[in-house]
């Protein structure tokens, strides 16, 4: 599902943040990715998604291949993907519906099926009841669902987070490992970037550890590490 | 694209008027500044430009023709004169005025003193020659002049080619005025916008993170600009329009039988609101289309 081959990221500052990465992560797997701040966490994410291009190597998402893809095709790629943030990145001017509905008008969906398709996600994170509230009315916890509940909506095989519970308090932040465990539970490829050891050590899953830019271990069942 | 993103984006655009209001109100100021000061400029120009044809084609060539004793000779040799004229290149018009005209034409300027002259009249008979392009009055006139049986040939040297370069410079100056205002104006326009585009950064932002094309992105971007064009050239319009209406209307009988004549109504108001609206909609749509450019390499 997702492959990267040698991979290295140079900022233009000079920054080395990914320094031949190399890994295979398979549909329907589970991944955390953890390490120190400024390990190369979210860098590794961003290459999954292109927001940023590899200085050298190959990275290949559902069979697309970044290296190679024109600008114009971005979005194609896009439309695979679902992508999950710290700061949720909702509009805050339009409704719970309205923010998980946008992800369907952007790629031209029919009415009907937005409707019916929007409904059934944010039944899916429990927010059914809220669908009218404008994010500012809402609890962090609710504020990531709803992101949750746009990423998923066009049934993306790949989930991507980054940091997904940072901002948020410890049992919000279970809740929305339930959900993600649901949602991989339905064949979705989840990879997170993530400090929340707990949570890593508890819900065992696949582990890459990443620091200055490199794999240091990538373990199934592994635990978070750095206990120092 | 589908019709109803076609709908989407046209009540995207509208309610981005809305949500932006006072920067909406900013730029649609920016744009009735603007096309105010264009319009009042292009009027001046138009009319300026009008005043200096008239002057223009008010330059004439006087051919005096030489005086013959034998009256059948002289005929034949003015219609050759006449002839060789209109054969030159440039020459617009040639035409005849026999010296009895001359001196009616003197009496009627200077007093009925002068008719004793009408037994024996001491004029030339003449002709009135007209370049097809007046700057080259000068040179039509220095090859008359090396024809046969002219007298002399007048044309206000000096004076005319003063008159002309005064013309010139005053059309180019009033062409890169007119230039660098809507340099100016797109400038500003694009400036403005900008800043309702950065606003929305994260909008964009999540538009693409979620699959949007740019076109998609850009085009109730695109149609916004266009409405804050067509919106800020309705007061300009206006303005413009009763303002040259009641000039016009309050000059004209004033003006009459004069060189300066101001251009009417009719068509110039049209041409000068058709080219208000071109304009705003143009600045609309390019100052939103490079301002959203910079915001699509997501
Ligand atoms: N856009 C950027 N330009 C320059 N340097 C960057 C950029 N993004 C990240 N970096 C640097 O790359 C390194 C890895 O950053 P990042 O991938 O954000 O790490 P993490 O998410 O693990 O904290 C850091 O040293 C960071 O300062
Ligand atoms: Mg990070």
């Amino acid at each position: 599902m997702i492959q990267m081959k040698n991979v290295i990221k140079k900022y233009p500052n000079g920054v080395v943040a990914a320094n031949g990465i190399t890994v295979n992560i398979k549909q329907g797997e589970f991944v955390y990715v953890v390490g120190p701040s400024g390990a190369g966490k979210s860098t590794f994410i961003k290459l999954m998604y292109r927001e940023e291009k590899p200085t050298s190597g190959e990275v290949t998402v559902s069979g697309i291949n970044l290296s190679t893809l024109k600008n114009g095709r971005v979005p194609h790629l896009r439309r695979q993907l679902g992508v999950v943030f710290q700061d949720f990145k909702l509009l805050p001017r339009l409704s719970v519906y309205e923010n998980v509905a946008f992800a369907m008008e952007v790629i031209e969906e029919q009415p009907k099926e937005i409707r019916k398709r929007v409904m059934e996600v944010l039944e899916l994170v429990g927010l059914k009841h809220k669908v009218r509230m404008l994010p500012s009315e809402l609890s962090g916890g609710e504020q990531q669902r709803v992101s949750i509940a746009r990423s998923i909506v066009n049934n993306p095989k790949v989930l991507i987070a980054d940091e997904p519970t940072g901002n948020l308090d410890p049992e919000t932040s279970w809740e929305i490992m339930e959900i993600f465990e649901e949602i991989n539970r339905q064949g979705t490829t989840i990879v997170m970037a993530t400090h929340n050891r707990e949570i890593v050590n508890t819900i065992r899953k696949r582990v890459i550890a990443i620091e200055g830019g490199m794999i240091v271990r990538d373990e199934y069942g592994g635990d978070y590490g750095y206990e120092g | 694209m589908k019709g109803r993103t076609l709908r989407r984006h046209f009540r995207e655009s509208f309610k981005s008027l809305g949500r932006n209001g006072w920067m909406t109100f900013a730029s649609i100021s920016a744009v009735t500044v603007t096309l105010l000061l264009v319009g009042v400029f292009a009027i001046i120009m138009m009319n300026l430009n009008k005043v200096a044809d008239d002057l223009e084609n008010d330059v004439e060539i006087r051919v005096m023709i030489e005086i013959f004793n034998d009256e059948a000779e002289m005929k034949a040799e003015e219609e050759k004169l006449i002839a060789q004229i209109e054969n030159l290149p440039d020459v617009a018009e040639v035409v005849y005025s026999a010296k009895e005209d001359e001196l009616e034409d003197l009496i009627h300027d200077f007093g009925d003193e002068l008719s004793l002259f009408e037994q024996n009249n001491p004029l030339h008979n003449v002709l009135y020659v007209k370049a097809a392009d007046p700057q080259s009055t000068a040179d039509v006139a220095a090859q008359i002049e090396k024809l046969d049986h002219t007298y002399k040939v007048l044309y206000g040297e000096g004076k005319v080619e003063k008159l002309f370069s005064f013309l010139n410079i005053s059309r180019n100056i009033g062409l890169v005025l007119i230039l660098g205002l809507l340099f100016t104006a797109m400038f500003l326009i694009s400036n403005t916008i900008r800043i309702t585009i950065i606003a929305r950064k994260d909008e964009i932002e999540i538009m693409k993170l979620v699959g949007a094309t740019n076109s998609f992105v850009r085009i109730p971007f695109v149609l916004e600009g266009m409405w804050i064009g067509l919106l800020g050239s309705v007061i300009p319009i206006v303005v413009v329009s009763v303002v040259y209406y009641n000039l016009y209307h309050s000059l004209a009988p004033r003006l009459e039988g004069n060189m300066l004549e101001l251009l009417s109504v009719t068509p110039l108001l049209y041409q000068v609101n058709a080219l208000l609206v071109l304009i705003g909609l143009l600045i609309g749509i390019w100052g939103s289309f490079m301002s959203v450019r910079k915001f699509l390499k997501i």
